[in-house]
C-alpha cells in the first residue's frame, strides 16, 4: 500500500514538474507575442502621429487658398459669403419629367440595410 | 524495534536468590527507558529548530537579496502590462475647437559625436561641412581631434540629411532619436501657439517646454503623462482664424500700417474665435527676443494681449452706459456740447463741432468728446472708477496665455476730475484690446461680465451683473446707429446689422511730452447682430492713413471700420450665423404727456 503511494507521488511530482515546464514556456511565449504586439502598437502610433502631421499640413489654410486661386478656371471656388445662404422653401420643385422608362434592373436594398 | 523487558527474569531470579527486592530491578529499568526516551525527544526537538531557524535564514536573505537587486538593477518597464493606451509619453497635441491640429509632434534625430571612436575625423568633417552648409569644416576638425570625448553637432535632422551622415560611415557619428513640435499651419495663430524648445537633453530622449503662449501657459497639463496624449482643445477656429488674419494683414498693408490686430468673441462664453497680431512669426522657428528697439517693434509682441493703449472713443460707451444705469439720462437727454469746453487751464474739444447740444444718443453717434464730458463730470471720479473696475478694465485680465500678466491697464496716478474727463473718452487710460473686447461684450450681452477665455466652454458664463438687461438695450440700439448713420457708416454689412464704436487716439509721443499729431491709432469696436448680439470684434490699426483722397485721412471711420467690415463679411457666414432682415424699430409712437 504504502509502496503503491509513493509511487503515485512521484508521478505527480514528475506530471507537476512537466506542466510547469510547459506553462513556464508558453508564458514565455505569450510575453515574446505581447511585445511584438506593443512594438507594433508603438510604430503604428508614431506612423499615425505622422500621418495626422502632414494631413495637418497639407490641409494648412495658407496652401488650400493657393490651391483654389491656382485651380480657379475648374473649380471657381469663392470665399464662403452671406449671399449664398439660402432658405428651402426658395428652392424650386423639379419639374416632373415626362415619360420616364420603367424600371428594369431594380436593386433589392433591403437585405443591405441589415449589414454592418 | 525490540523493547527491553522491565523485569528481565534472569536477573529476578538471581536477585531472590540473593534475597533482593525485585521491584529495585524494575523501578531502575524504567528509569532507564525514560532516560532513553527524553533524549530521543530532545535530539528531535533540536533537529526541528535547526530546520525552522534554517527556513527563516533563507527566507530572510531571500528577502534581503531581493531587495538589493531591485536596488541595483536598471529599470524595466513589466513586460505582460496590458497598459499602453494609459501612459502616452508624448508632449500632447494642440487642437482647436473643431479638432483641426494645430500643434502636434514629430519623431526625428539628432545628431551627436564621440570623437575616440572615429576613424577619419577630417573626412567625417569635410563631409559634415557639405551636408550642414552652416557648420565650420576647420572648427568641427579641431573639436573632432581634440580632448573632447562628446559633442552634439545638430539637434534636429531631416530624413534625408540623416542618411547623408550615416552614408559618410564613421562610427564615431551617432543618431538619438528626438520629439520636434510642428506647426503645421506655419504663422496661423503664432501668437498664442508660441512656441517650444527642448529642455533637458540626454542621447535617448529630450524634454520638449513651452517657450511662450499657450504652450507654456499649459506646460505641465501637456506634458503630463497622466492625461494619455489628450489633445487641448482651445476655444479658437482654424478657418476663421486664416480668414481674420488675411483680411487683416490685407488691410495693413492697403492702409499702410505698422502693426495690426483683431480679437473675435463670443458675447455669452467669453470664448475668443480668433485672435490675431501683426506682424507675426512662424513658432516653428521662433525669433530669438529682441534686444534692442521698442519691444511693439518684434513680432513677438502680441498686440492683443500685451499692447496696452489708449483707446479712444471707444470708452465712450462705459460712461453712457454708467450714466444710462444710474437713472441720470435716457438716450433722448439733452448735453450741452458746445466746443471747445474749458476745464482750469485745459480745453477740450471735439473732432469737428457739433452744434451747441446733442442727445446722448447723438453724443455716441458723432463721438463727441465735451458732450461725454459733460457726462462723466456728473458721474463723478470715484463711481466712475468703480464702474470701470467692475468691467475688469483697471486689472491684468484672466486669459490663459502668459503674455497676458504683461498686459496691466496704465491708470491715472491721481484720480482727478480732469482725469474722470479725458477717460470718459478713452484718454489717461491704456488697456489691451482684449480688455475691451472683454468689457464690449458685457455691455451688449444683456449687461453680465464675461471673462476672455481660450479654451473651449461648455455653456455661457453667468458674471455679476454690471449693467441691466435695458440699459444693454439701449447702447445696442446707439451702437447700431453709430454705424448706420453715424462715424462708422463703412461698417455696414448687409445681412449682420452691425453695430460698433469707432475710437481714434492720437499716439503718445515717446519722449513723454503730449501727443504725436499724426500717428494714430484707430480702433473699432463691434457687434454682431446688433438686435442680438452674439459676437465682438475690435479692430485695431497702428499708424493707417488713408490717402485715396486730398488729404490724408486717419481716423477710424476710413481705417479700421472699413477693415472690421470685410473681417465679418468674411467670417460671419464661417461662425454659422445667416443674414437676417434686421427688426424694424417701433416707429410713429412717441410718449408724449400732455
Amino acid at each position: 500500500m504504502r509502496s503503491v503511494l509513493f509511487v503515485l507521488t512521484a508521478c505527480a511530482v514528475i506530471g507537476l514538474a512537466f506542466w510547469a515546464y510547459r506553462e513556464n514556456y508558453r508564458t514565455q511565449q505569450a510575453l515574446d507575442v505581447t511585445e511584438q504586439l506593443q512594438r507594433e502598437i508603438r510604430d503604428s502610433r508614431a506612423r499615425l502621429s505622422v500621418l495626422r502631421a502632414e494631413w495637418a499640413y497639407l490641409n494648412r489654410p495658407e496652401r488650400l487658398r493657393d490651391l483654389a486661386d491656382l485651380n480657379f478656371d475648374s473649380l471657381g471656388l469663392m470665399p464662403m459669403a452671406p449671399e449664398q445662404f439660402g432658405r428651402i422653401d426658395q428652392v424650386a420643385f423639379p419639374i416632373a419629367e415626362e415619360g420616364l422608362l420603367p424600371i428594369t434592373d431594380p436593386i433589392e436594398v433591403s437585405n443591405m440595410e441589415t449589414r454592418p | 524495534m525490540i523493547r527491553t523487558p522491565l523485569r528481565p527474569l534472569a536477573r529476578v531470579l538471581e536477585a531472590r536468590a540473593k534475597g533482593e527486592n525485585p521491584d529495585a530491578i524494575e523501578r531502575e529499568n524504567l528509569r532507564l527507558r525514560h532516560e532513553e526516551m527524553r533524549d530521543r525527544a530532545r535530539s528531535r526537538a533540536e533537529g526541528r529548530l535547526l530546520v525552522l531557524g534554517v527556513l527563516f535564514v533563507c527566507a530572510f536573505a531571500m528577502v534581503g537579496a531581493r531587495m538589493g537587486l531591485l536596488a541595483a538593477s536598471e529599470p524595466s518597464e513589466p513586460r505582460a502590462s496590458a497598459a499602453g493606451a494609459e501612459i502616452e509619453a508624448l508632449r500632447a497635441d494642440i487642437v482647436d475647437r473643431q479638432g483641426r491640429v494645430l500643434a502636434t509632434n514629430l519623431e526625428t534625430y539628432s545628431l551627436y559625436a564621440q570623437p575616440p571612436q572615429m576613424i577619419d575625423p577630417e573626412h567625417a568633417a569635410t563631409e559634415l561641412a557639405r551636408i550642414f552648409p552652416d557648420l565650420d569644416r576647420d572648427k568641427l576638425v579641431a573639436d573632432f581631434t581634440g580632448s573632447r570625448k562628446f559633442l552634439w553637432i545638430k539637434r534636429r535632422l531631416s530624413p534625408e540629411q540623416r542618411q547623408a551622415v550615416h552614408d559618410i560611415g564613421d562610427p564615431g557619428l551617432l543618431f538619438g532619436p528626438r520629439d520636434m513640435r510642428l506647426y503645421p499651419n506655419g504663422r496661423l495663430a503664432a501668437h498664442v501657439l508660441g512656441g517650444a524648445g527642448f529642455g533637458r537633453e540626454g542621447v535617448h530622449a529630450a524634454e520638449v517646454i513651452g517657450v511662450a503662449g499657450v504652450e507654456r501657459q499649459f506646460d505641465e497639463q501637456l506634458r503630463d503623462p497622466a492625461r494619455a496624449g489628450k489633445p487641448l482643445e482651445l476655444s479658437l477656429d482654424l478657418t476663421i482664424q486664416a480668414a481674420t488674419e488675411e483680411v487683416l494683414s490685407g488691410g495693413m498693408r492697403l492702409l499702410n500700417a505698422k502693426g495690426a490686430a483683431a480679437v473675435l468673441m463670443d458675447v455669452h462664453t467669453g470664448e475668443v474665435i480668433s485672435i490675431a497680431s501683426l506682424p507675426d512669426f512662424d513658432p516653428n522657428d521662433r525669433p530669438a527676443p529682441p534686444t534692442q528697439g521698442r519691444p511693439d517693434d518684434s513680432p513677438l509682441f502680441n498686440r492683443v494681449v500685451q499692447g496696452v493703449y489708449e483707446l479712444g472713443s471707444t470708452f465712450k460707451i462705459f460712461t453712457v452706459a454708467q450714466a444710462l444705469e444710474l437713472g441720470m439720462v435716457t438716450p433722448d437727454t439733452i448735453i450741452n456740447t458746445k466746443s471747445p469746453m474749458t476745464w482750469g487751464r485745459h480745453r477740450i474739444s471735439d473732432f469737428r463741432n457739433y452744434g451747441p447740444e446733442l442727445t446722448v444718443s447723438k453724443v455716441i453717434e458723432k463721438s463727441s468728446n465735451v458732450g461725454t464730458a459733460r457726462i462723466a463730470i456728473e458721474i463723478g471720479a470715484e463711481r466712475q472708477r468703480d464702474f470701470l473696475g467692475q468691467l475688469g478694465l483697471l486689472e491684468t485680465t484672466k486669459f490663459e496665455m502668459v503674455e497676458a500678466r504683461g498686459g496691466r491697464p496704465l491708470l491715472p496716478p491721481r484720480w482727478s476730475e480732469l482725469s474722470t474727463m479725458t477717460i470718459s473718452y478713452g484718454h489717461g487710460i491704456s488697456a489691451t484690446p482684449l480688455h475691451l473686447a472683454a468689457a464690449y461684450a458685457t455691455m451688449v450681452n444683456g449687461g453680465t461680465r464675461v471673462e476672455p477665455t481660450l479654451l473651449k466652454q461648455d455653456g455661457p458664463q453667468f458674471g455679476p451683473r454690471v449693467i441691466s438687461e435695458k440699459t444693454s438695450e439701449q447702447l445696442r440700439r446707439m451702437l447700431r446707429l453709430t454705424v448706420s448713420q453715424g462715424t462708422a457708416s463703412f461698417g455696414d454689412v448687409p445681412g449682420y446689422a452691425v453695430g460698433g464704436k469707432t475710437g481714434s487716439a492720437d499716439k503718445p509721443r515717446l519722449d513723454g511730452r503730449g501727443y504725436e499729431t499724426d500717428k494714430v491709432l484707430a480702433t473699432f469696436a463691434a457687434t454682431f447682430p446688433a438686435h442680438d448680439p452674439k459676437y465682438v470684434l475690435i479692430v485695431t490699426l497702428d499708424e493707417a492713413v488713408e490717402t485715396s483722397g486730398s488729404e490724408p485721412r486717419r481716423t477710424a471711420g476710413w481705417t479700421a471700420v472699413p477693415v472690421a467690415a470685410e473681417v465679418i463679411r468674411r467670417v460671419a457666414p464661417l461662425l454659422g450665423l445667416r443674414p437676417e432682415i434686421e427688426p424694424a424699430e417701433l416707429t410713429g409712437i412717441t410718449l408724449t404727456s400732455n
